[in-house]
C-alpha cells in the first residue's frame, strides 16, 4: 500500500472474568487487587471461575442460549458488550460491514458421557461396537456445534448480526496475538474500516485441566502470583472473554464514536523454544516494532505471564532489562484463558492508559513495582506457555 | 506485458507452486488424471469399526501411514506433503526457509478416544471413571506428549518448523470455508505488502469415529454406502448428503512482481476474493440467499470484473439437499440468463469432502483446469434434478476455453467465501 498506515482506535471493549463484567468492575478488581479462586472443584488444581452473569442481558433468545455451551456463551455475551461499548449493537447497516477475527479453542466435552463410555467400555463384550452405539444415543447432536472452533462467530453473527467476515484463528495463545496483528494490519493497510476482534474461555472443564496437566501445566496447591511460581510452576486456567472493536480513526470520527486508546502496535513472534533465552531474545527483537515511541515515565508494561515454566521466567528476565517501565501481570488476578488472553491484556491496557493511571502491583508481587504518575502508554506481553510470543502497544488518544 | 499492480493499486498476486493429496493419490499429476477420468476416491472405512453405524464410507487417505493414527498427525503428514511439492514447484526460498508467513487450515484438535481409553486405563480405577481418574492419570507426567499433539497449534508448528516460514504460523478455521480462507489471507498480506510470498496450507484428517457420528447426527452424511463411489451425488434429484473425506492442498502464492524477477512459472492468478457472512443459523443458509450472492460478487467486486468475465465455477457443490439447492440459486442470481451456460462442477463428487482442506484442495484444482483448459465433471449424475438448472458437467471431462473461474466454499456457521482464479495476469 503507498499510503500512509491508517491510525486505529479502540472503540469498545467488552471484557468479563473473575473479576465480573465491564471495565469498571475490573478497575475494581485490580485496584483491590481482588483474588477469586476455585481451589476445590478440580482440587489440587486452582482455577479463577467466571463471575455470576445474567447471559440474558445479552443473549436474549433462550434458544440460542441452549445452541451454545459455556465458552460460546461467554464470548457471545462479552461480543454484546463490546458493541453495546462501542455504540454500534443493533446498527444493521455497521454491523454488515464489520468484520470479525475471533480466538478460539473448541468447546466443552460433555464429561458425563465420556465418564460412562470409558466406565462400560472395558466390560463390554464387543467394544468397538458399544463406543459406535452409545455415542449414536449419547452424543446431542448440537454439541458438535457447540464445540466447534468458528461457532462462536457463527454465534456472534446469528445473536449480534456481525457479518461483514468471519475469522476463526485458533493455536492457543498465537490465535489471540494473530487475531491482533491482523485485525490491526487490515486496518491499517485500508482492508477494513472496523473490527470485532477477541474470544472467550471457559476453564471450568475437567477436559482442558486433563489436556494442560498432561504436560504439567496446571497451577496446583499453593496460590502465588505469576512471577513467583519459580519452585511449582503452573498457570491457573481462568474463564474470561475478551472484545474489542477497532477501528480506523476516521471510521470512528465519522460516527461521531469516542475512542477508548489507540491500538498503536502488534508484534507477533515464534521462537525456537527448546534453548535457553530463545523466548527472551524473540521478546528482544519484536521490541523496536513496537517500542519506537516509548516515552518511560509514563509507560508500563501490562503483561501476559501465565506462570508457566520457562516462559515466564524467560519474560521476567526479559522485562527487567526495562526496569524503566512498571510491570503488572494479570493473570495472576483473572488467571489464563489461553486464546483471548492477549486481547484480555490489551484491554485492560487501554482501561489502564484511558484512566491515566497504573493500577496497583497485583497480588503484591514483589517483581511489581507502584507507579505514581500519568500513565500514557502500555505495552502489552504475550508470552505462550508453548509457543509464540506477541507485543502490543495501547496509547492515550489526546 | 502485463502490470504488477491491479485496477485498485495493489499487488497483483500469483500463484508459483501448487500440491495435492486426497483419496485418489498423492500430487498433482495422479489427482488430474484420476479427476478428469471421473474416477471416485470413496471407499468403505476399514480405520475403525463401522459396526451399527449408518454411514459407512468416507474419502480416507489411506495410503499414507501415520503411526500412531490421530487426525492432526495425520493432518500433519497430508499438509507436509502437500507443501513439500508446492514449494519445490515453485523453487522459492531455500531448504528449511519459506520467504513469507504460513497459514493453515487445519481442523479443531481434540483428544480422541483410543488416547482417552489409554488414559482411563492408566487411572486404574475400577468401577466407576471419572475426569477425577483421568486428570490424575495425566498428571502422572507418563502422556507429556499428549500436551504437545492435541494443542490445536502443534499442526502448524510442524510445518513452520520444517519449512521455515517466517513470524508466528496463522492456524485457523471458517469451518468447510476453511481452505478458502488460508488463500485469502495470504492474498491480503501480499497485497498489504507485507510480504513477496505466503505458504496457504489447508489439510483435514479427521475421519475419526466420533467425527463421523457428530456429521451423521446432523443427517448432513450421504447413507448411500453401496457402492461407496457412487454415494456422493452433487447437483443429482436423489443427492443425500456429503461424504467425508480427507486430504491436503497447498499454494505458495507471491506477487507477480517478485515472481517475475526471479523467474518463476506463473501458474495462475489469485484476482480476487470475497466474503460475507450469514446470521441466518448455525447450519443452515439463509432462504433469500443474499449473503452467498453478496459474497461472489464481493470477489467478483475485489477482481475488478463483471459476472461476464466468469467462464467456470469450481462448485462447493457438497451434495446436500440445501446446499446444491442454494448454490444453484446464487450462482443464477449473479450470473442472471448465462448462469445456465456457465460450466459449474463438483470435485467433491469425486473426492468427498475434504472439510477444512476442500477449499485449497479445489482452488488447486481449479488452477489445474485453467490449465488444462479441460472441467472434471461432476459425476455420478444420473438423475438430474428439475430444481437445478445448471449445467453441471456431468460425468464426463469436457475441454473448453476457460479464462478465469471463481471457487465456491461454504461452511456451517454462516460462513462464505469466494475465490476468483485467472489463467494469466490482466
Amino acid at each position: 500500500m503507498a499510503e500512509a498506515p491508517r491510525e486505529a482506535w479502540i472503540t469498545g471493549i467488552g471484557i468479563v472474568s473473575c473479576l465480573g463484567e465491564g471495565l469498571d468492575a475490573h478497575w475494581q478488581g485490580f485496584a483491590e487487587s481482588k483474588r477469586v479462586i476455585d481451589s476445590e472443584t478440580f482440587a489440587p488444581f486452582i482455577v479463577h471461575p467466571l463471575a455470576p452473569i445474567d447471559f440474558d442481558k445479552q443473549i436474549p433468545k433462550k434458544g440460542d442460549q441452549r445452541q451454545m455451551e459455556p465458552w460460546q456463551r461467554i464470548g457471545t455475551y462479552t461480543a454484546g458488550l463490546a458493541l453495546d461499548s462501542a455504540g454500534c449493537k443493533g446498527n444493521a447497516a455497521l454491523l454488515g460491514h464489520m468484520d470479525m477475527i475471533v480466538a478460539a479453542g473448541g468447546g466443552e466435552r460433555d464429561e458425563a458421557v465420556d465418564a460412562a463410555i470409558l466406565t462400560a467400555l472395558p466390560k463390554a463384550e464387543r467394544p468397538d461396537r458399544f463406543l459406535n452405539e452409545r455415542l449414536m444415543s449419547d452424543l446431542r447432536p448440537t454439541l458438535f456445534l457447540a464445540q466447534l472452533s468458528n461457532l462462536l462467530a457463527g454465534n456472534i453473527s446469528i445473536v449480534h448480526g456481525v457479518t461483514g467476515s468471519s475469522r476463526t484463528f485458533m493455536g492457543e495463545e498465537v490465535a489471540g496475538i494473530d487475531a491482533l496483528q491482523i485485525a490491526l494490519a487490515r486496518i491499517a493497510a485500508g482492508q477494513s474500516d472496523i473490527t470485532l476482534v477477541g474470544g472467550s474461555y471457559n476453564s471450568e472443564r475437567s477436559d482442558v485441566v486433563m489436556l494442560y496437566e498432561f504436560g504439567g501445566y496446571c497451577l496446583k496447591d499453593e496460590f502465588r502470583p505469576v512471577w513467583e511460581r519459580e519452585q511449582d510452576s503452573g498457570f491457573a486456567l481462568g474463564s474470561l472473554g475478551a472484545f474489542l472493536v477497532v477501528e480506523s480513526k476516521a471510521h470512528a470520527q465519522a460516527r461521531n464514536a469516542t475512542p477508548i486508546a489507540r491500538l498503536s502496535a502488534v508484534a507477533s513472534g515464534y521462537a525456537k523454544r527448546g534453548s535457553d533465552g530463545a523466548i527472551a531474545d524473540e521478546l528482544a527483537r519484536l521490541w523496536p516494532r513496537i517500542a519506537g515511541n516509548l516515552r518511560p515515565g509514563g509507560a508500563a508494561v501490562i503483561s501476559g505471564a501465565t506462570g508457566a515454566a520457562p516462559a515466564t521466567a524467560e519474560e521476567k528476565d526479559f522485562l527487567a532489562r526495562h526496569s524503566e517501565l512498571p510491570v503488572r501481570a494479570t493473570g495472576t488476578l483473572i488467571g489464563h484463558g489461553i486464546e483471548p488472553q492477549m486481547v484480555m491484556n490489551v484491554a485492560l491496557a487501554a482501561l489502564a492508559v484511558s484512566r491515566g493511571k497504573l493500577f496497583p502491583p497485583c497480588g503484591n508481587a514483589s517483581f511489581e513495582r507502584p507507579m505514581a504518575g500519568a500513565l500514557t502508554q502500555a505495552v502489552v506481553t504475550g508470552v505462550g506457555h508453548w509457543r509464540g510470543e506477541g507485543l502490543a502497544l495501547v496509547e492515550a488518544v489526546g | 506485458m502485463a502490470s504488477y499492480r491491479d485496477k485498485s493499486g495493489r499487488p497483483v498476486v500469483v500463484v508459483t507452486g501448487m500440491g495435492v493429496v486426497t483419496s485418489l493419490g498423492a500430487g498433482k499429476t495422479d489427482n488430474w488424471d484420476k479427476l478428469t477420468a471421473g474416477q471416485s476416491g470413496i471407499r468403505a472405512i476399514t480405520r475403525f469399526s463401522t459396526e451399527g453405524l449408518k454411514t459407512r464410507i468416507a474419502g480416507t487417505v489411506d495410503f499414507v501411514p501415520v503411526e500412531p493414527l490421530t487426525s492432526p498427525a495425520l493432518a500433519g503428514r497430508l499438509a507436509d506433503m502437500a507443501a513439500e511439492e508446492a514449494v519445490a514447484q515453485s523453487g522459492i526460498g531455500s531448504k528449511g526457509h519459506f520467504p513469507g508467513p504460513l497459514f493453515l487450515a487445519v481442523a479443531p484438535v481434540e483428544v480422541e478416544w483410543p488416547q482417552r481409553q489409554e488414559v482411563a486405563k492408566a487411572s486404574g480405577a475400577n468401577d466407576q471413571v471419572t475426569y477425577t481418574d483421568l486428570i490424575r492419570a495425566a498428571s502422572s507426567g507418563k502422556f507429556r506428549h499428549y500436551h504437545e499433539r492435541f494443542m490445536f497449534g502443534s499442526v502448524a508448528d510442524g510445518l513452520a518448523s520444517k519449512f521455515g516460514t517466517e513470524g508466528a504460523p496463522v492456524s485457523l478455521s471458517t469451518a468447510c470455508a476453511s481452505g478458502a480462507s488460508a488463500i485469502q489471507l495470504g492474498l491480503e498480506a501480499i497485497r498489504r505488502g507485507e510480504t513477496d510470498a505466503a505458504l496457504c496450507v489447508a489439510t483435514d484428517g479427521t475421519v475419526n469415529v466420533e467425527s463421523l457420528i457428530r456429521f451423521s447426527l446432523l443427517s448432513a452424511l450421504s447413507m448411500s454406502n453401496e457402492p461407496p463411489q457412487g454415494a456422493s451425488k452433487p447437483f443429482s434429484k436423489n443427492r443425500d448428503g456429503f461424504v467425508m473425506a480427507e486430504g491436503a492442498g497447498a499454494l505458495v502464492l507471491e506477487s507477480y512482481e517478485a515472481a517475475t524477477a526471479r523467474g518463476a512459472k506463473i501458474l495462475g492468478v489469485l484476482a480476487g476474493c470475497g466474503e460475507l457472512a450469514d446470521s441466518f443459523h448455525r447450519t443452515r443458509s439463509s432462504p433469500d440467499g443474499k449473503p452467498i450472492v453478496g459474497c461472489m460478487r464481493n470477489a467478483l467486486d475485489d477482481a475488478g470484473l463483471k459476472p461476464e468475465a466468469i467462464d467456470y465455477i469450481n462448485a462447493h457443490g457438497t451434495g446436500t439437499p440445501e446446499n446444491d439447492k442454494m448454490e444453484c440459486q446464487c450462482v443464477t442470481t449473479v450470473f442472471g440468463e448465462r448462469a445456465k451456460k456457465i460450466p459449474i462442477s463438483s470435485n467433491k463428487s469425486m473426492i468427498g469432502h475434504t472439510l477444512s482442506a476442500a477449499g485449497a484442495i479445489e482452488a488447486v484444482v481449479t488452477l489445474m483446469t485453467l490449465e488444462h483448459q479441460r472441467i472434471p465433471p461432476t459425476i455420478n449424475y444420473n438423475i438430474p434434478d428439475p430444481a437445478i438448472t445448471l449445467d453441471v458437467v456431468p460425468n464426463v471431462a469436457r475441454d473448453a476455453r476457460i479464462e478465469r473461474a471463481i471457487s465456491n466454499s461454504f461452511g456451517f456457521g454462516g460462513q462464505n467465501v469466494t475465490l476468483v482464479l485467472a489463467r494469466e495476469p490482466a
